[in-house]
């Protein structure tokens, strides 16, 4: 029979397949899978990188130790009167936050913990405490990196890709130095640039003294808690800008030229032929583009590593630097661990929520 | 099949006749001065006797500490290795090492600083030490009337804030004082904990080595802790975004006028200023005078299955004329005094003899602890933030926390 010999022929082809892919599936699972379940379990141990001493399990310890948080209100001095005691600058003046952090009799649950932010509340002010005061800033200083760097290195490579997505004599010499940054190593890239952003005479500072005629005073970049995120930020799109412009570019190419002719006929200008024909068209490569910036931009690195080493005052703490810190410099798998689950975590619900948001929608 | 087994047989005979491998790993990759020595070392070794021949491997130093981890983890390490002193417990205790067995009648005569104990054995022994000095030149002091310091009587507190404030008014510098805050990593627990602990502070409570509360945080540590923030809050000194070729360069080129230093740079800034040139000793800050000890030291390592091997070899290396030799090439500070005598430089008025007398006179262990793989980063990260500008209670506060709780989740470290 036709049918029966063809199926046999696929489920045939089906073993050869398997075996072809196995070397590929054993080195994913050996490499990927292995240690995604190991970095789960060790999370919930207290591992060290090497110890004598023998691994036992703590719960959920590191999680509570990492992301512990607490909120205290401070109600302000007051005289014997009764009326608040101000200070010589005229605020009303707060018992000190360290006789509530460092006095493990009296405030158990506060101990060790210090401030993230505060605020006024009426009267009183109220202390947001942090645990691990570190941690919790490379989560909040990678979130603003995320947020700013998916649609900045998304919209800049879209237009990147419109623009070379043209047929004009010598676009593949433009197509190529966008592109360039790409396959330079982003470390390489990284030791470039923070001579490009010297405090006294970088590039950058010498390139802004000179078009504003010496009005310019040379700023620090990577020395001001201010500036050093948006500076390593700014050099980040740089570098990956070219890669999202090619799967842009890829997009574009797919969309057919009759559905713009079309467009031609019916006289759309050239924003109605974007926003009609080439936005829909780019739907998919939007969902991927944009999830796949999220997803690079979490695991901010190897620039943090080069240039600032999570400083000035943890401005450019990331979560990744972290991991990396906790578990191998300063030799604690297990809290390394933990932060490479909550990662995970973190990422997981954003692509999830994204597909939700960006899915195609049936009427 | 037959023919295989045949030679393999004879390999393992002729084996038996040969000398009998060991491998040994040393820090100093890329530098070929050094290299030379280690080689000839080596050399001299396998030469002088048949029953051990040592092969050198190399490791870049930024890369070595984390290739000795991965090789323990690997259970790979090679027979003798060489480490940097303040680690040698951490990888005693993990078990990286073994006992070095060699009596102590051999180094009666060592500075402390080159050797190695943890728990009451030796584990490593050091061809050299290295020491800091204020590096100075007498023309700039004079010119701004400012006392020259002695061993015996250095610059009190106020006297060398004084001097700083004194230079960096002049005009003459960029800066008055260069500390090196490019140079992130051991240099910081290294040539910084010491004005810690001249001011009273330090690393970690020494009595027990199990908590850091109160030495770290405690009123002489945040003393400290508020007059490094001013070094820079003042611009008496360039911080932590200062670039590695003016931080190299700056003393020399006359943009600063004091520089901490260590010995391995004494040459250079001897030949460029000869005798103008000084080597102060390190500010008292109230409790004494300090600077770090313990260089590069070497080891045997625990998956060794022959120590005796490794034993002669190291035993053999630290021979007065190697030592002498290492010091010669690389400035360091001869081991003993005796192989301090046959070199120029650190012979008794020799030019750069002060250095002896502040490693044998000023020098303090780092904490010898386990505990210090973990203390050492912290302190780095805590030294740079405060100053950056960081709350110097705070960030004190978080490092001692963290090393005391680090401690605490190792048991003690061995300590109890």
């Amino acid at each position: 029979m036709a049918g029966g010999s063809r199926s046999q022929a696929l489920t045939r082809q089906n073993a050869a397949g398997w075996l072809m892919a196995l070397p590929m599936v054993g080195l994913l699972f050996l490499f990927l899978v292995v240690p995604f379940f190991l970095g789960f379990v060790l999370s919930f141990t207290n591992q060290r990188l090497v110890s004598p001493n023998p691994t036992t399990f703590v719960g959920t310890a590191n999680f509570e130790q990492l992301l512990g948080m607490g909120v205290l209100v401070l109600s302000p001095e007051k005289e014997d009167s009764g009326a608040a005691k101000v200070g010589t600058d005229g605020q009303p003046s707060y018992p000190s936050l360290r006789s509530f952090t460092r006095s493990q009799d009296k405030y158990p649950q506060y101990y060790g913990m210090k401030e993230l932010f505060a605020f006024g509340w009426g009267e009183s002010r109220v202390e947001v405490l942090a645990r691990d005061l570190v941690f919790v800033k490379a989560i909040l200083n990678t979130c603003a990196f995320v947020i700013v760097v998916a649609p900045v290195q998304a919209g800049l490579a879209l237009l990147l890709a419109l623009l070379i997505n043209q047929k004009l004599r010598g676009i593949n010499i433009f197509r190529a130095i966008y592109f360039m940054p790409v396959v330079i190593s982003i470390v390489v890239v990284a030791l470039l640039w923070r001579f490009i952003y010297d405090g006294k005479d970088g590039l950058l500072n010498s390139l802004l003294c000179f078009i504003s005629f010496g009005a310019f005073k040379p700023i620090d970049w990577l020395g001001l808690p201010q500036t050093a995120l948006w500076s390593i930020l700014a050099m980040s799109v740089w570098q990956g800008v070219g890669f999202h412009m090619v799967i842009w570019l890829a997009g574009l190419q797919t969309i057919p030229v009759s559905l713009y002719e079309a467009a031609t006929i019916d006289g759309a200008n050239s924003w109605q032929k974007f926003r009609f024909v080439t936005w829909p068209g780019l739907r998919n490569t939007a969902v991927l583009i944009l999830i796949v910036i999220t997803m690079q931009a979490f695991s901010l690195f190897p620039q943090v590593d080069v240039m600032t080493k999570g400083g000035p005052l943890d401005s450019t703490q990331s979560i990744v630097f972290q991991a990396v810190q906790r578990g191998y410099v300063q030799q604690d798998i297990a809290t390394g661990s933990a932060i490479s689950v909550i990662l995970f975590v973190i990422v997981l619900a954003i692509s999830l929520t994204q597909r939700w948001l960006t899915r195609e929608r049936t009427a | 099949m037959l023919a295989g087994s045949a030679s393999l047989a004879a390999l393992m005979a002729g084996s038996a006749y040969a000398a009998t491998d060991l491998t040994m790993w040393y820090h100093g990759a890329g530098n070929p001065d050094e290299r030379k020595i280690v080689l000839g070392v080596i050399d001299d070794f396998n030469k002088s006797q048949s029953d051990w021949k040592i092969d050198l491997e190399e490791f870049p130093q930024a890369a070595y500490n984390d290739s000795v981890t991965a090789a323990a983890l690997a259970h790979k390490l090679p027979d003798i290795l060489d480490m940097d002193g303040p680690n040698m417990p951490n990888w005693a205790w993990s078990g990286y090492l073994q006992p070095l067995p060699i009596s102590e009648d051999k180094l009666k005569n060592f500075l402390p600083g080159a050797i190695g104990k943890w728990q009451g054995k030796l584990y490593s022994v050091g061809l050299w030490d290295a020491a800091l000095a204020m590096f100075g030149r007498k023309s700039v002091l004079d010119a701004a009337g400012i006392r020259i310091p002695t061993l015996d009587k250095p610059w009190t507190t106020q006297e060398f804030d004084d001097a700083l404030v004194k230079l960096q008014k002049g005009g003459k510098f960029e800066y008055a004082l260069d500390l090196g805050m490019n140079a992130r990593g051991e240099w910081f627990p290294y040539a910084f904990s010491p004005f810690l602990q001249s001011f009273g502070g330090d690393l970690v409570d020494r009595k027990t080595y199990l908590t850091a509360d109160g030495a770290l945080n405690g009123d002489d540590a945040i003393k400290w802790g508020n007059w490094w923030q001013s070094v820079f809050q003042r611009k008496l000194a360039p911080g932590t975004s200062e670039t590695a070729a003016d931080q190299t360069n700056g003393f020399l080129d006359g943009k600063f006028a004091l520089q901490w230093s260590g010995c391995w740079n004494a040459v250079a800034a001897y030949k460029k200023f000869g005798d103008d040139m000084l080597f102060l000793p390190a500010p008292d800050f109230g409790h004494g005078p300090k600077i770090g000890a313990a260089s590069w030291q070497f080891g045997i390592s625990a998956a060794s299955k022959h120590p005796d091997g490794a034993a002669a070899f190291i035993q053999f290396a630290i021979q007065d004329k190697y030592l002498a030799r290492f010091s010669e090439v690389e400035g360091l500070i001869p081991a003993t005094s005796t192989a301090a005598a046959m070199t120029t430089n650190y012979k008794p008025g020799g030019p750069l003899a002060v250095f002896f007398d502040l490693s044998n006179k000023q020098g303090m262990l780092r904490p010898v602890t386990p505990a210090y793989a973990f203390i050492s980063p912290t302190f780095d990260k805590a030294a740079a933030d405060i100053a950056n500008g960081a709350n110097v209670e705070d960030t004190l506060d978080t490092a001692a926390d963290a090393i005391t709780a680090d401690i605490k989740k190792n048991n003690g470290y061995g300590f109890k």
